[in-house]
């Protein structure tokens, strides 16, 4: 902050050579023209031809210092960019100091974000002279980035896919809020928003047109962008994979909660835009690529817990809640796999099991949840179940019921579906895919054949924090309580 | 401010509360000069005393210790005191400035008489600098408690803050009640009359209070302070309902805490209120007339003030747009704030909140004091004096015996600038001329982390300099490089010494850190007395200390003796282009 130094431009030198200049700040901040074509520079060839577009290198605030650490960016990707005006904050080991640019143009790219070091001389960001320009600086950008020395930032993922769409949906839109203010979404023209909400929709690049308020008079606040941005909780019910499965097929046992639709109706035609629910769960599938998984699977015999249901299905208990029961108390046997990982250093250890369970809606998906699965009967479980799944219907359900969950569960066997993969949603340990329970021919323990009904389960888990070992004796306690249900009742 | 009387030897006792409370403004002669007449008195010396505004003479003094407290009670008519005036002194309005000048006036041997038609404290302590000083302190304490990651560097560990809104208020509250209670007792432990009513000129020294509408009572003075202080100004268009749109007066009552407030207005007012409501959890939009945000901050400051206190808090800002009709909540519909362009006047925008706090800034509360009887005319209000505040005529002239100190006369607003024009004006009363240097007096603006400033800022020295020949240089240094400041983790922050390179005379300072408005006194002091940077940075600090930021600011500084090129920041522009 000591100085405020302007970024100069070296129009027709190598920026290697600037670098070793020395007087004041030695080459201090350097935008390099693109059109410099250094043979020993780490820039691409091709790009020579942009001559519109600038490098903002990391500025030599000292004649010591080595590399810089990005304090902030006072401008946004995008934005307009005056001569003089400060647009990124560099700290030295002393100070933090204003690189100012003396180039009209457009911040058309951050490469270091916030937070980030790079060495002097590194490519920090580009300057797009035309608004043309910034997808095109944008699309070279990522070229840069590798040599960059840099790790990539959250805001880098976030530039190098699609922001949210921003045409009006000609789809319903579900609402992911709890409030069913629908109709207020797409206001016209005028949009409301909490200079929080205005934040976060600027972090998360999404089109504040395209969120749902649910604050005083539709007001779009935090948590709208959050859900639509798929960083709360809500959205990342979203994100469970079997959204991509049609709402459409019938239910078959009472573990399927949505009501059945009717005939398909025809496909649209042409491209037809994302609805803010929609877009958070694209947003919510690509981060969540961001996380290692592997998955493990194991084949459970259920003619107990058949035969178990049978008696109890009718004093009201569901399939979905004896899962939900056989989760959970495995589970308080093995808590790390209901821990998750958020900073990508620590384990998170939840201390309830609360067992999120995945419905399709018309257009969607809701992860009602079921807290305390492992200490509620399953009597009063199925209950609570009965009435989350109303409220999902009724789109009344408040974050707290489908955001608390600490594991999720999606039961795709009521479709005849044998065995699938789940996506691991942003935020949570791991996710079970719960196939269909057929009749199988078995070796039994005996040496003889006989039939038996099974089903394959399959966990997508967070490797950072739960290894194959941590699954296997999980899912071993799994099956142990499946094959012998009595737990289940007790 | 207050002064605790528990002396137990009555002949230091006036002397020490003196001291006590004016200790750093008086030089060591003055109180010589002046404190002798209770010495004497004590002493059962006669002293003839000539305090060269005429005939004020030895005025009976009756004291007595009860209870450790002295009670000095002024009794008229005594000796040679003269008949026509029933005070010597009689100030109107009962702050932070009327206070400050009757305390020194009853030092002067003056017997002073204080009017007061509301609460003693005036703004300051009912419903400005205090109870908000209140709030803020609840505010800084939830900001650290929130600050996780901050705690965390620390190694601390704490479950999730919170707070409870009307003992919040009720702190506030508090504090103004004693602060009010410490300010009255002083006056009256000293023998200040303090009279309740409105006061208004009738005359030349002539005073009316009582009532409103019904100053039935009428005393003579010598001299006349006009102290009345001023008001939250509300510009028009603007409706406030004391609800849902506000002034400052309602929010340090802290009545609810709003999901979301408009503040307009970003000067020091709205920017504390924004700390505050922030640190309790509403997210805050200023409206801003001026092109960017915090005017009449040093520039520089106010860019790293915007960094700090703006950007990374749930704020979002509309400058150089005017609120031209602001219609409170009403039947389920929000806070309607039309915001237009100030030249055009074309409607910009609509915004929809909880609340508005209307901080635009003050207005003086001179109405009805009778200026107009004796040909005093008002500018937009303020009352215009001249640099030893003494009132000035329609045309142009001084009023002899009177005078206006403190936000009624608009030089300087701020509580401690009222107190030390009211200072100023008794030790003119007292025979000393006396003209306060406003650019000695301090400014704080207490946001997290605080900024403070004395001086001039950096365009404005420059200015200087252009037009009287002299080069203006600038230091700097980082709260970063602070030993104290990193133990704190508070390495945010930035001092700037704004300077004379030939003469090593300081212009300005300005902090925006750790306890700035606690390290600005090292240089505002300075100021006053006149010491150039030659001096002061020879002056030792403790280390490790943030008051060593000075020290390295000052030791920062480059004079032309010692250097023949001096860096400026534009000099290292010009380099580096």
């Amino acid at each position: 902050m000591a100085t405020s130094l302007h970024l100069s431009l070296a129009a027709s030198a190598p920026a290697s050579s600037l670098r070793s200049s020395s007087t004041f700040f030695g080459s201090s901040g350097v935008l390099a023209r693109r059109s410099v074509l250094v043979g020993t520079s780490r820039r691409n060839v091709n790009l020579v031809v942009e001559a519109k577009i600038r490098e903002i290198f990391m500025p030599a605030l000292s004649s010591t210092m080595t590399e810089g650490k990005i304090v902030a960016w006072n401008k946004t990707e995008g934005e307009k960019l005056t001569k003089g005006e400060s647009v990124v904050v560099v700290e030295s080991d002393k100070a933090d100091m204003d690189v100012e640019t003396f180039y009209d143009g457009f911040l058309a790219k951050i490469v270091i974000g916030e937070g980030e070091t790079a060495p002097v001389g590194a490519a920090i960001g580009l300057l797009a002279e035309t608004e043309e320009e910034i997808a095109e600086a944008k699309s070279k950008g990522s070229e840069q980035k590798a040599p960059a020395a840099a790790k990539p930032s959250p805001v880098e993922e976030k530039v190098l896919h699609p922001p949210a769409p921003v045409a009006t949906p000609p789809v319903a839109a579900v609402q992911v809020a709890p409030e069913p203010a629908a109709p207020e979404v797409y206001r016209s023209g005028r949009i409301v928003a909490t200079p929080y909400a205005k934040k976060l929709a600027k972090q998360y690049n999404i089109d504040l047109a395209t969120v749902a308020g649910s604050g005083p008079s539709g007001r779009i606040v935090a948590e709208d962008v959050e859900a639509s941005a798929g960083k709360a909780p809500a959205p990342v019910a979203a994100s469970v994979p079997s959204v991509a499965q049609p709402a459409a097929a019938a239910a078959p046992t009472p573990a399927a909660p949505v009501a059945p639709a009717a005939a398909p109706a025809p496909a649209p035609a042409g491209s037809v835009a994302f609805t803010s629910m929609q877009a958070g769960v694209a947003r919510n599938m690509v981060d969540s690529m961001s996380v290692p998984v592997f998955r493990v699977g194991y084949t459970v015999t259920t003619d107990a817990l058949d035969a178990l249901y049978k008696k109890i299905k009718s004093k009201g208990v569901t399939m979905t809640a004896l899962l939900a029961k056989a989760c959970a108390l495995a589970l308080a046997k093995h808590p790390v796999v209901n821990a998750c990982c958020k900073d990508g250093k620590s384990f998170i250890y939840n201390e309830d099991i609360n067992i999120a369970v995945a419905v399709a809606m018309d257009g969607g998906l809701l992860t009602p949840v079921l807290k305390n699965a492992d200490k509620v009967d399953i009597y009063s479980l199925s209950r609570s179940w009965k009435e989350l799944v109303d409220k999902a219907r009724a789109k009344q359900l408040s974050p707290a019921e489908y955001n608390s969950g600490t594991f999720v569960l999606s039961n795709l066997g009521m479709f005849g579906v044998d065995r699938f993969d789940a996506i691991l949603p942003p935020g949570m340990g791991a996710i079970m895919a719960v196939g269909a329970s057929v009749p199988t021919v078995v070796a039994t323990g005996n040496g003889l054949f006989g039939a038996k009904n099974r089903m394959t389960v399959n966990v997508t888990a967070d490797h950072r924090i739960i290894y194959g070992g941590d699954l296997a004796v999980f899912l071993q306690t799994f099956a142990a309580i499946i094959e012998n249900p009595t737990e289940l009742t007790m | 401010m207050e002064a605790t009387l528990s002396c137990e030897n009555l002949t230091h006792t006036v002397g020490c509360v003196g001291k006590a409370r004016l200790g750093s403004v008086r030089g060591g002669c003055k109180k010589a000069a002046f404190g002798a007449y209770n010495v004497s008195w004590k002493a059962r010396i006669s002293v003839t005393r000539d305090l060269g505004v005429g005939s004020v003479s030895s005025r009976g003094v009756v004291g007595k210790v009860a209870n450790g407290e002295l009670r000095v009670r002024a009794a008229s008519g005594n000796g040679v005191a003269p008949k026509e005036f029933d005070y010597d002194v009689v100030i109107i309005g009962a702050g932070v400035g009327g206070h400050g000048a009757a305390l020194h006036a009853v030092e002067k041997g003056l017997k002073t008489a204080i009017i007061e038609g509301d609460v003693v404290g005036g703004t300051c302590v009912n419903r400005g600098c205090v109870p908000s000083k209140a709030l803020l302190a609840v505010s800084g304490r939830m900001r650290e408690l929130q600050d996780e990651h901050h705690l965390k560097a620390l190694g601390i560990q704490v479950g999730a803050a919170n707070y409870d809104r009307q003992s919040v208020a009720d702190h506030a509250n508090n504090l103004a009640t004693k602060i009010r209670g410490n300010l009255t007792n002083s006056m009256k432990a000293l023998g200040v009359d303090i009279l309740t009513g409105f006061g208004s000129v009738a005359a030349p020294q002539i005073v009316k209070y009582g009532r409103i509408g019904f100053s039935d009572k009428t005393i003579t003075a010598r001299n006349i302070i006009i102290a009345t202080g001023s008001v939250p100004f509300v510009p028009p268009g603007i409706e406030v309902d004391g609800k849902t749109v506000f002034t400052s007066d309602h929010a340090l009552k802290l009545e609810w805490i709003p999901d979301w407030i408009a503040i307009v207005g970003s000067g020091y007012i709205g920017l504390e209120f924004s700390d505050v409501y922030t640190a309790l959890g509403s997210e805050v939009t200023f409206v801003e007339a001026l092109d960017g945000l915090m005017p009449g901050f040093d520039p520089e400051i106010g860019k790293l003030a915007q960094r700090i206190l703006i950007n990374p808090r749930k704020i979002d800002y509309h400058v150089g747009v005017l609120a031209k009709k602001i219609t409170p909540a009403k039947d389920g519909k929000p806070v309607q704030i039309e915001l237009v362009d100030p030249k055009t006047k074309e409607t910009k925008d609509i915004l929809e909140v909880d609340a508005a706090l209307i901080a635009t800034g003050r207005s003086p509360f001179t109405k009805g004091l009778g200026l107009e009887k004796i040909n005093v005319i008002t500018q937009r209000g303020f009352v215009p004096v001249d640099e030893r505040m003494q009132v000035l005529d329609s045309e142009g002239k001084p009023v002899p015996h009177l005078y206006c100190i403190g936000d009624a006369n608009g030089k300087m607003m701020l509580a401690h600038a009222a107190s030390a024009q009211g200072i100023s004006v008794i030790e003119q009363i007292a025979g000393r001329d006396n003209i306060l240097n406003h650019n000695s007096v301090p400014a704080a603006c207490f946001t997290h982390p605080e900024i403070s400033m004395v001086g001039l800022t950096e365009p404005q020295a420059r200015a200087l300099g252009e037009k009287e020949g002299f080069k203006v240089s600038v230091a700097k240094t980082s709260f970063k490089a602070n030993t104290k400041a990193l133990a704190e983790n508070e390495g945010d922050g930035l001092a700037k010494l704004i300077y004379r390179p030939d003469s090593g005379e300081i212009l300005g300072v300005h902090i925006l850190g750790l306890h700035a408005a606690d390290l600005i006194h090292e240089a505002s002091n300075a100021i006053a007395m006149g010491n150039t940077i030659k001096d002061i940075k020879f002056a030792v600090h403790a280390h490790p200390t943030l008051s060593e930021v000075l020290d390295e600011l000052f030791k920062s500084a480059k004079l032309d003796e010692h250097h023949a090129a001096v860096e400026t920041p534009n000099q290292v522009k010009s380099v580096a282009a």
